[in-house]
């Protein structure tokens, strides 16, 4: 199991370009709302963005909002003013930070020189992750008196039938009008074949960079990989994801070339699943380090992998996309695809993380990971905490579940009584 | 005994740090416990100077000290670590052969840790953030009843009702508890609610199968908990000598098998 490789000599190079990146991003959704020079509107981190980057819409993802929040740790300085204003410490603590925030007019943004979230003409969500987002989004709609549109999803899906699709393409065609009516434009064919195929190559380059994980030893973990999805979730359908996802590429696969791993030394390799503890990263992190254990892939990384996106077929594509996430599906095809995961990464063990106010991000309340552990043979770890709510983690204990699974990994048996 | 030929471990604990020297066979030789307190370090200091009085033999003899417990990463005099999870199992298999299911009950979290024919750990859990199934939960219970937690076991046996204490939160149980004072409910009757309410968030946890090893201060000093175990799960509950020291014994063996294959101390 132990093996040497060369140590990453410094942190991933292109992590300096995605701060410009990502700044630049937040300048611009700003200064179009600030501005009025085009239109602004806030979007869910998987819905249908595509529609509105044909629109010309700077877009938002107020999910990505709420994951600075949880990062800095500002999350449980804010929440609280959304718990007396009636929403519950047990629903999604994004929306209570992000709603807290606003409350307080507190927000990381402002080191972006943003004194707050960009305000939106328009909210455009899907419910094929939770029904929280829709409930979010509307509490913005009563605060500024604008539209909120999206799509009623599918949840615990088997299969994805054709029925399916057909449904949700109803309700993306339903959209159109509202969408054009803020925007002042009409929707053009060719200008959502372009979002969509922008869409489906930034796809298809974060779905290569998180293939350096598989390398053994890792070369890119859980814990970079939720930093530099960033573009994924903000820019999907823009060439400013492609471009940033070809200078990640470019550096993982030197690394994988040289057999490079991202921490010194590689003993064990984990699946992640479940959201990441925000405001616990560098600190789990350094302890995974410590151990000399790899997260070499993650359920979260990969929900913003979309294969069925076609530009072809635009809005038909955008449904499969959609109905196709694992947040949306059912336990069976949720096993399968842990399973394949599995082999895929060749991981010694699978951490689920049960995140408090994220259920639909939290396997392990159905019994699957105990069902994983007798399919595969793979060892596995349920470890509670938050998403964004500290008050829901404790690091104690989290460390001596993780340290203990390690410990476990490390196997030491068979241990007869010594002093026989 | 000059030479280092022994080795000790310390089981850093949320209430009592508890410590254990071996010799080089593997033999217990002393154990001591001392109240953890504030200061963590400075516990462990004590519990080890208590040790070596106690089995009479001089720092020097002592090979190599190892740490565990939620204070393992604060005990200065430790040159190697393993989890409460790892050492409970450890200690647990000196008494008994896998596989079994060790059950420990702390002060502050209780853990069911799943061990193979082979003495290989094969998954654990652990309780969730709420002292429920724990010894503060005990302790919470102990001043509700107007009672302090040594007392508990010998109020307990006078118990004549069976009662349920429902809740998962250890302060919503205080207030049942208030409740059931409240409508008359005898002292004795609530302390064994008590414990019964510990084996249920216990058993809630994890299947128990196999031979059942209870260890920790709870299952040392309460053994109602221990009976009502064996009743919940209908079999017998092996509580090995020295159950609350049972993670320091581990750790001490752990130290040992380091020194006899010459294994890295992790997270030292």
């Amino acid at each position: 199991m132990a093996s040497t490789p060369r140590a990453a000599e410094a942190p991933l190079a292109s992590g300096a370009r995605l701060k410009e990146v990502m700044g630049a991003h937040f300048a611009g959704v700003d200064r179009a709302a600030r501005e009025r020079s085009a239109p602004v509107a806030w979007c869910t981190s998987v819905g249908p963005v595509e529609l509105l980057r044909a629109l010309g819409y700077q877009v938002f993802f107020p999910e990505n909002h709420g994951a600075l929040l949880g990062a800095t740790r500002m999350a449980n300085e804010v929440m609280g003013r959304a718990h007396a204003l009636g929403y519950s410490p047990d629903i999604c603590s994004y929306l209570t930070s992000d709603i807290g925030s606003y409350l307080q007019g507190k927000t990381p943004l402002q080191r972006h020189g943003l004194s707050g979230a960009p305000r939106a003409d328009l909210l455009l969500y899907s419910t094929n992750q939770c029904r929280e987002v829709r409930d979010w989004f509307e509490f913005y709609g009563r605060e500024w008196n604008v539209p909120v549109v999206g799509v009623t999803s599918f949840r615990d899906v088997g299969e994805v039938e054709p029925h399916h699709v057909d449904a949700i393409v109803r309700q993306l065609e339903g959209l159109v009008p509202t969408l054009e009516s803020v925007a002042g434009r009409r929707l053009e064919g060719p200008r959502l074949e372009e979002a969509v195929a922008l869409s489906r190559t930034s796809s298809d380059l974060w779905k290569s960079c998180l293939r350096a994980g598989a390398a053994r030893p890792a070369a890119l973990t859980f814990f970079d990989g939720t930093i530099h999805m960033g573009p994924a979730v903000v820019l999907r359908g823009t060439q400013e994801a492609c471009d940033y996802y070809r200078l990640l590429e470019a550096e993982l696969q030197a690394r994988v070339r040289a057999g490079a791993g991202a921490l010194p030394r590689e003993r064990f390799r984990i699946y992640w699943d479940g959201m990441p503890v925000w405001g616990r990263l560098r600190d789990l992190g350094a302890l995974f380090a410590r151990l000399e254990t790899s997260v070499v892939a993650s359920t979260y990384c990969n929900s913003w992998v979309f294969d069925a996106l076609d530009p072809r077929d635009p809005l038909r594509s955008m449904a499969q996309a959609s109905l196709e996430l694992f947040i949306a599906r059912a336990e069976g095809p949720k096993h399968r695809y842990l399973e394949s995961m599995v082999r895929e990464f060749s991981v010694d063990g699978v951490l689920f993380h049960d995140s408090r106010t994220c259920p639909n991000n939290s396997n392990a309340r159905f019994g699957l990971p105990q069902r994983l552990r007798r399919a595969t043979g793979t060892p596995v770890l349920v470890i509670d905490g938050d998403l964004n709510d500290l008050r829901c983690f404790s690091d104690e204990q989290a460390h001596t579940n993780i340290e203990g699974f390690v410990e476990q990994l490390e196997g030491a048996g068979p241990r007869a009584p010594v002093s026989a | 005994m000059t030479r280092a030929s022994c080795f000790a471990g310390i089981d850093s604990g949320s209430w009592n740090t508890k410590a254990a020297l071996v010799d080089e066979q593997g033999r217990l030789l002393a154990t001591a416990v001392v109240r953890t307190g504030a200061d963590v370090p400075g516990a462990a200091e004590r519990a080890f100077g208590e040790l070596l009085g106690r089995a009479g033999v001089d720092r020097a003899a002592v090979a190599s000290i190892w740490a565990t417990g939620f204070g393992r990463h604060a005990v200065p005099l430790a040159t190697g670590v393993r989890t409460e999870l790892d050492s409970h199992a450890r200690g647990a298999l000196q008494f008994v052969p896998g596989p079994l299911t060790v059950i420990d009950i702390g002060g502050q979290d209780a853990k069911i840790i799943l061990v193979d024919a082979l003495g290989r750990r094969v998954g654990h859990k652990m309780n969730r953030k709420c002292a429920s199934g724990t010894g503060s939960f005990l302790e919470e219970m102990a001043l509700r009843l107007d009672s302090r937690i040594a007392e508990m076991p010998a109020l307990a046996s006078g118990f004549g009702e069976e009662l349920d204490l429902g809740s998962f939160c250890t302060v919503f149980s205080g207030t049942e508890v208030l409740g059931l004072i409240r409508q008359g409910k005898r002292p004795a009757d609530l302390a064994r609610a008590a414990y019964r309410s510990v084996v249920k968030r216990v058993l809630e946890m994890e299947r128990v199968e196999g031979t059942v090893v209870a260890t920790g201060g709870v299952v040392a000093h309460h053994p109602m908990v221990v009976e009502l175990l064996e009743v919940a799960i209908g079999a017998r509950v092996t509580v090995p000598a020295h159950a609350q020291e049972i993670g320091a014994l581990g750790v001490a063996i752990a130290a040992l098998e380091a020194a006899r294959s010459h294994a890295p101390a992790d997270g030292a």
